[in-house]
């Protein structure tokens, strides 16, 4: 008879989207450094990857490793899972920010209280790894 | 510069299904409920509609489906087919019509919109946001909770003018008979309501309804002509967008109703004050405070000193969502805004602002990324 106790099978986070032209960002973070795009005809820097400016819509561009230092946009915290993966890691946050060299991303804060940060505070960048892909995290300065 | 079309076309008739949960209804049975209600309600025959302009159910996209609809009415249509901008669709698709119908394409239109999220799939709002799953970005409400959170730290916005658009939307649609959700909501309870994604909880959120809603759109001269009970002028309508998501976009709150409302205003030449009762577009609270904002009823910043001690309720100075908006009324992306905009107008709403003459209706689309206005007036 067996009497293992069945768990449920931990849920599978979502992977990425990787593509050709998303794949260097990927590879970067894998390796803890941050990335973007950076237009060789109008010096505008972009994330997330695309394969023409969106500013004057060129295809001439490369990978710039960004400073690591950011800005707080916003933010809001998940008191409810949208997805299995998620379900024990509540409350979770999701923010945007401000690299200083301009590009906006998605992230996570890593902060004890998510509620006590504030509009436009200082970031560093923080290498993280889930489920075999580097992401970059953010903490307070 | 174009021709002011500014009171050459009405609004000669609309029509809804019950909204709520209607389950075994398919959308395109839907549409055809909502048409043959509005073609009774301007008392005309379907043989004299030209044009037929549909907004795709949101929770699932079908090819061609606006021809669907010509063949379940059993119509050959000049003009037809099918809009997306997102919830803004049926402002600008209304708006399409009276421009063709002007420029001698067409004569007739039927403006319609049905979806099933209810009894069907409402997956499409809570799908992974963008290419960031990993991070835990899900869901359309997280994104305009992004930008409220912004309104609130960059503007000093409290959750108490959130929580002055909930409270009116359900006050109004508990006055309602064909309400989905008739319970009114206290500002104390908004408040203490647990979060869900913060700031937002709940009471913040559209309803998810089924139901569909049509309206019938032709000059005012073809309605005088033809008897149309109770048409009702179009004075002004305006458009704007962006093509930035929320975490891309420079200025996070500010919306494309400033072009749009300055747009419709000019058309109609009519100012913010001359509006009576307003019906906005509340998804999400807010939207509907940072509408408000552009359109011009408050300074950027200063919402919540217009929202507050019920000025947007019944017997306030600009009651919005008379029928009770996104938030208490229907989920429907816009057609019920449209609708009580035109019973306002004949003097009909079940809670009439007594003496309104003008009201703007707001649409808006995507992540505040589209956005239309419409004037209406008698």
């Amino acid at each position: 008879m067996n009497t293992t106790v069945q768990t449920k099978p931990k849920a599978m986070l979502p992977d990425p989207d990787i593509n050709e032209v998303s794949k260097p960002y990927w590879d970067a973070l894998k390796k803890g450094k941050l990335t973007f795009q950076h237009c060789r005809k109008c010096g505008n820097n972009w994330l997330p990857a695309r394969g023409e400016c969106p500013k004057c819509l060129e295809a001439d561009w490369a990978w710039h490793d960004a400073s690591g230092k950011a800005k707080l946009i916003s933010w809001v915290v998940f008191h409810r899972a949208f997805h299995p993966a998620f379900e024990d890691r509540l409350p979770y946050n999701v923010a945007v920010v401000e690299l200083v060299e301009g590009p906006r991303m998605i992230t996570n804060i890593v902060v004890e209280d998510a509620e006590k940060l504030v509009i436009d505070q200082p970031l560093t960048f923080m290498p993280a790894e889930e489920q075999g892909h580097g992401i970059a995290r953010f903490r307070p300065v | 510069m174009g021709t002011n079309l500014s009171g050459k076309a009405v609004i000669a008739g609309i029509g809804a299904t019950r909204f709520g949960t209607l389950p075994g209804r398919t959308t395109i049975s839907m549409n055809v409920e909502a048409i043959r209600k509005a073609l009774n309600d301007a008392g005309i025959e379907k043989d004299a509609v030209d044009a037929l302009y549909v907004k795709c159910p949101t929770s699932k996209f079908e090819m061609m489906y606006g021809q669907r609809i010509a063949e379940a009415i059993g119509l050959q249509p000049r003009i037809g087919g099918v809009w997306d901008s997102g919830g803004s669709s049926n402002v600008i698709m209304i708006s399409q019509a009276i421009m063709a119908i002007e420029a001698g394409q067409c004569e007739i239109a039927v403006v319609t919109f049905a979806d099933n999220p209810k009894s069907g799939s409402a997956a499409g709002y809570s799908h992974p946001r963008g290419e960031d799953a990993l991070y835990g970005w899900f869901a359309v409400l997280s994104s305009y909770a992004m930008i409220a959170r912004r309104h609130m730290g960059e503007l000093g916005t409290p959750r108490e003018a959130l929580g002055a658009v909930a409270v009116a939307a359900r006050r109004h649609g508990a006055q309602n008979p064909n309400a989905q959700l008739r319970k009114p909501l206290a500002l104390d309870e908004y408040m203490d309501m647990p979060p869900m994604v913060a700031p937002f909880g709940r009471d913040d959120c559209t309803l998810v309804s089924d139901g569909a809603a049509a309206v019938v759109v032709m000059s005012t001269e073809r309605a005088r002509k033809m008897g149309v009970p109770k048409p009702v002028p179009v004075l002004g309508f305006g458009f704007g967008q962006t093509g930035w998501d929320v975490t891309q976009r420079p200025d996070m709150t500010s919306t494309q109703a400033k072009v749009a409302g300055e747009t419709a205003f000019k058309m109609a030449g009519l100012k913010p004050k001359d509006m009576n009762v307003a019906q906005i577009y509340d998804c999400f609270t807010i939207t509907a405070l940072m509408t408000l904002e552009d359109y011009g009823f408050a300074r950027k910043g200063q919402i919540a000193d217009f929202v507050k001690g019920g000025n947007i309720e019944i017997g306030g100075e600009l009651p919005i969502n008379t029928s009770g908006g996104l938030l208490s009324e229907t989920g429907m992306p816009g057609m019920q805004l449209i609708h009580e905009g035109v019973r306002q107008m004949r003097g009909d709403a079940a809670l009439q602002v007594k003496d309104a003459k003008h009201c703007i209706i707001s649409n808006q689309g995507g992540v505040m990324h589209t956005h239309a206005a419409l004037i209406l007036g008698q």
